[in-house]
């Protein structure tokens, strides 16, 4: 039942404020540790060389691409069947930043594909399959905003995202299931990670980071909604903004 | 360690840098733009409940 109360607006709001300074210096300090240790102490690859340092901000920015939008599918899921207002504020307050990982993959698969393959951009299925989740995030935008009435918004929302989840599997295996440019998955393997832990180290150390930064994000985001739905609630005014 | 070596990234400095910068661009705009809103909305309600109140 601590849930239930704390997902009502009033105890959200101030709640979300308090955790709000602490997620902001856990990933400055996360971020600067990753960012030493992607830069300063990793040894270039064998291989590919300093390129390689491209992956502490690729490999995080793609797991954060899927990771939001399976939060926010899930949100919507939980939305659909309890009627939690908070769900909708949540997944509102992700997309955009889900966007923004998606594309930032995209980007820096681009800038380390073309030293290392020879191209910016080939259509194979893991990069195909990185697009289109850019395309569900972009979709699921403008179709909130498309729609006026709030409650079915968020209905259409919440149907595009539950459908969208199909692709999610298809990013994952697509290193898999097709023949591709893209090298298959050397941390989330059955056998465990197949990277020495001067790489690995950095590289999980980043994933937290961008974590805690999505966590800031969030909150600030769903703060700003909570002030434009409540605007003239009465808590808002005894407690103060 | 050699500062210019380190800037010249094996040659690959465009495309480190640029990964790096790109993302750091994105990432900032993702906290900067909610956050001016934010505070702009902050100051909007105080100033109607002060002359409310």
């Amino acid at each position: 039942m601590i849930f239930q109360k704390y997902a009502a607006p009033k105890y959200f709001y101030p709640l979300a404020g308090k955790c709000l300074p602490w997620f902001a210096w856990l990933t400055v300090l996360s971020l600067s540790a990753g960012l030493y240790l992607g830069l300063f102490v990793a040894p270039p690859d064998y291989q590919q060389g300093e390129t390689v340092r491209i992956m502490f901000i690729h490999v995080p920015a793609a797991w954060m691409s899927m990771f939001v939008y399976a939060m926010m599918a899930g949100a919507a899921a939980i939305g659909l069947v309890w009627k939690i207002r908070l769900t909708d504020t949540f997944i509102t307050a992700s997309a955009a930043v889900g966007a923004s990982f998606t594309l930032i993959a995209l980007l820096t698969g681009s800038l380390w594909g073309k030293p290392m393959w020879g191209t910016w951009w080939v259509w194979d299925a893991r990069l195909t399959s990185e697009l289109i989740l850019l395309f569900l995030y972009l979709g699921f935008m403008s179709l909130r905003s498309a729609i006026d009435d709030p409650r079915r918004a968020s209905r259409a929302g919440a149907i595009l995202l539950l459908i969208g989840v199909i692709n999610l599997p298809v990013i994952h295996y697509s290193v898999e299931w097709w023949n591709t440019l893209h090298q298959p998955a050397s941390v989330a393997r059955i056998d465990g990670p197949r990277i020495h832990s001067s790489i690995l180290t950095p590289l999980l150390i980043m994933a937290v980071a961008f974590k805690l930064f999505y966590i800031n994000v969030v909150l600030i985001r769903m703060r700003s909604n909570i002030l434009e739905d409540e605007a003239d609630s009465r808590w808002l005014q005894e407690q103060g903004a | 360690m050699n500062w210019a070596e380190f800037f010249n990234m094996g040659g690959h400095a465009f495309n480190i840098w640029g990964s790096y910068l790109l993302a750091f661009v994105i990432l900032g705009l993702n906290v900067w733009l909610p956050l001016r809103k934010y505070r702009a909305q902050q100051r909007k309600l105080r100033q109607q409940h002060e002359t409310t109140s």
